[in-house]
């Protein structure tokens, strides 16, 4: 029982990995960067949603509304403005500008929200568990324990946040992947993503599918933000730093600039950690999802789902 | 008033100066090849007039519009197409994808299954081949993509760069015919080749590039018997 509960919370932080590697595998993809600063993102969506939720006046569908267009908008400025005009410098002015940006971003929120942690508060707070199971009992879905007054424990639990997590990634992902094979705007991605100067030949604006990625990507990252926090409650402004580089590993665990790699390698991200903090150490599951980094860029520098470049002449 | 008027283009890529201001022109209807050897410009000829190079100095007019100004992907809805060099299909997708994204700046659904049956008319490989994804075509192939996904977006001219570049010599007879065609059906053509004897036998007029600037140009059927022309380019 231990194992299943085990499985099915690694599947919910790997889903959560997932949606953020989304993000930096589609920006590696299309813009050719690896945006350091996406994390950050998070972390300042985890604070837009605390404060939101916060708020007396803010219903919870308002506030996540509001978490979605801040993330949104600030992707969409940070590439507009940091790095829009290095669009043809070389990488590395690139990325020590996506540092700079994190940076930036910690340090504001340590400035406005200060260094003290915040207690995040689940978004289905109150909420009884999604599923209990009780040895030769039976199992409930959504009820507290039935079996409470006769001091019997459940066997196994899924709380609400770990079943909310998978479902919303997972239709995030379906519709991530109808949008990208399916419409125009979807296509022009792709086409992007593979040759910039042929997509511009065909009529389309490479500067406008940069600025859609970044919009996608940052959306994505306000929604794993909410997700996260009411996991993992404990909100400070370098919240973001971990979860990002662990979502970077997942992307390259995956094979980085490939869309269902991201989701695969967060996933088995997610599954590798949680198991590692059960059976081998807490102290040295992070150590462990490095290690798994290292091992992968050996075996498989293209990671699982990465494509070798083939060029016909 | 010409269809495509360059004047004194020039273009560098850093210090080095690529183009030395060239002054040419195209008219409606025509075939016109641009010949030389490597690195004579060609290319940045045509990526220059696509808007995927910026000019240093001078102008390109395209049915009256200055085009130095505009960005490259609103000049494919003004009726200019690329087949760039070495194909660049989108090995990725399919066949059809590569075709439909040909078509990506027009609104008209009708109108682009028309033109779509218009490119398998002109190539019935790709028709078979649809399903396919780009990356797996033989290299005649892709180059039949690239030249069926720039006609999709119904272009008055079409700029093709090297198009027989590492084909088998039936392949290139395929594909000059089909040039021919395309330019009979009323599409105008610039050509950039460094197979310079079958450009000039298509072509209309010729002009031959050499280091960044014009040294020749002519009716392609005088420039075929210029003894220059012979030496140089066509081998004789």
């Amino acid at each position: 029982m231990k194992f299943i509960s085990d499985i099915v919370d690694g599947i919910s932080l790997g889903s959560i990995y997932a949606l953020i590697a989304l993000g930096y595998t589609m920006v590696y993809g299309i813009a050719k960067m690896l945006n350091f600063a996406h994390g950050d993102i998070i972390m300042v969506g985890g604070y837009a949603a605390f404060i939101t939720l916060s708020a007396n006046w803010c219903p919870m569908w308002l506030s996540l509304v509001i978490t979605v267009t801040v993330c949104t908008l600030l992707g969409i400025i940070i590439e507009k403005l940091a790095y829009r005009p290095l669009r043809s410098s070389p990488p590395l002015a690139v990325l020590i500008t996506a540092i700079g940006v994190s940076y930036l971003l910690q340090n504001i929120a340590l400035l406005t929200q200060s260094a003290n942690p915040r207690m995040f508060t689940s978004i289905v707070n109150g909420v009884p568990p999604f599923l209990q199971v009780f040895k030769g009992r039976g199992a409930v879905f959504f009820k507290e324990n039935p079996y409470k007054a006769e001091g019997i424990k459940s066997d196994l639990t899924i709380s609400t946040e770990t079943f909310l997590a998978i479902i919303v990634s997972v239709i995030i992902m379906v519709a991530l992947s109808l949008f990208i094979n399916k419409t125009k705007a979807g296509k022009a991605m792709l086409a992007c993503s593979e040759d910039r100067g042929a997509a511009q030949l065909m009529g389309i604006n490479v500067n406008g599918t940069i600025t859609l990625t970044f919009a996608i990507g940052s959306a994505l990252a306000a929604v794993a933000a909410v997700l996260m926090c009411s996991s993992y409650p404990l909100l400070t402004p370098s919240t973001g730093s971990m979860p990002g580089i662990k979502a970077f590993v997942a992307a390259v665990f995956g094979g980085i600039g490939s869309i269902p790699g991201a989701m695969i390698g967060g996933v088995l991200l997610g599954i590798i950690e949680i198991l590692a903090k059960a059976y081998i150490s807490t102290q040295l599951s992070d150590a462990i999802v490095f290690l798994v980094l290292i091992i992968v860029l050996i075996v498989k520098p293209t990671g699982i789902m990465g494509r070798k470049i083939n060029e016909k002449v | 008033m010409s269809m495509l008027e360059i004047k004194d283009l020039e273009v560098y890529y850093g210090a080095i100066n690529a183009l030395k201001g060239i002054t040419f022109s195209v008219e409606q209807g025509e075939i016109i090849a641009l010949i030389g050897a490597n690195g004579a410009g060609k290319t940045t000829t045509l990526h220059t007039i696509s808007g995927l190079i910026p000019a240093k100095r001078g102008s390109v007019m395209f049915n009256g519009k200055e085009l130095m100004k505009t960005p490259a992907h609103k000049i494919v809805s003004m009726g200019m197409a690329q087949v760039p060099e070495g194909r660049r299909v989108f090995a990725q997708l399919s066949v059809l994808e590569n075709l439909t994204l040909g078509a990506y700046t027009r609104k008209d659904k009708r109108g682009i299954s028309e033109t779509l049956e218009r490119v398998y008319e002109y190539f019935p490989r790709l028709k078979e081949r649809r399903t396919q994804l780009a990356g797996t075509l033989s290299g005649g192939e892709q180059q039949m993509l690239a030249m069926g996904r720039a006609l999709m977006s119904k272009p008055s001219i079409i700029l093709m760069d090297e198009p027989s570049m590492g084909l088998s010599p039936l392949y290139v007879n395929e594909i000059f015919k089909i040039i021919e065609e395309i330019n009979k059906n009323g599409t105008t053509v610039l050509l950039v080749e460094q197979n310079a004897k079958k450009a000039l036998s298509i072509a209309n007029r010729a002009y031959v590039l050499e280091t960044g600037s014009i040294s020749l140009s002519g009716d392609a059927h005088e420039l075929m018997d210029n003894e220059q022309v012979k030496k140089a380019y066509l081998g004789e």
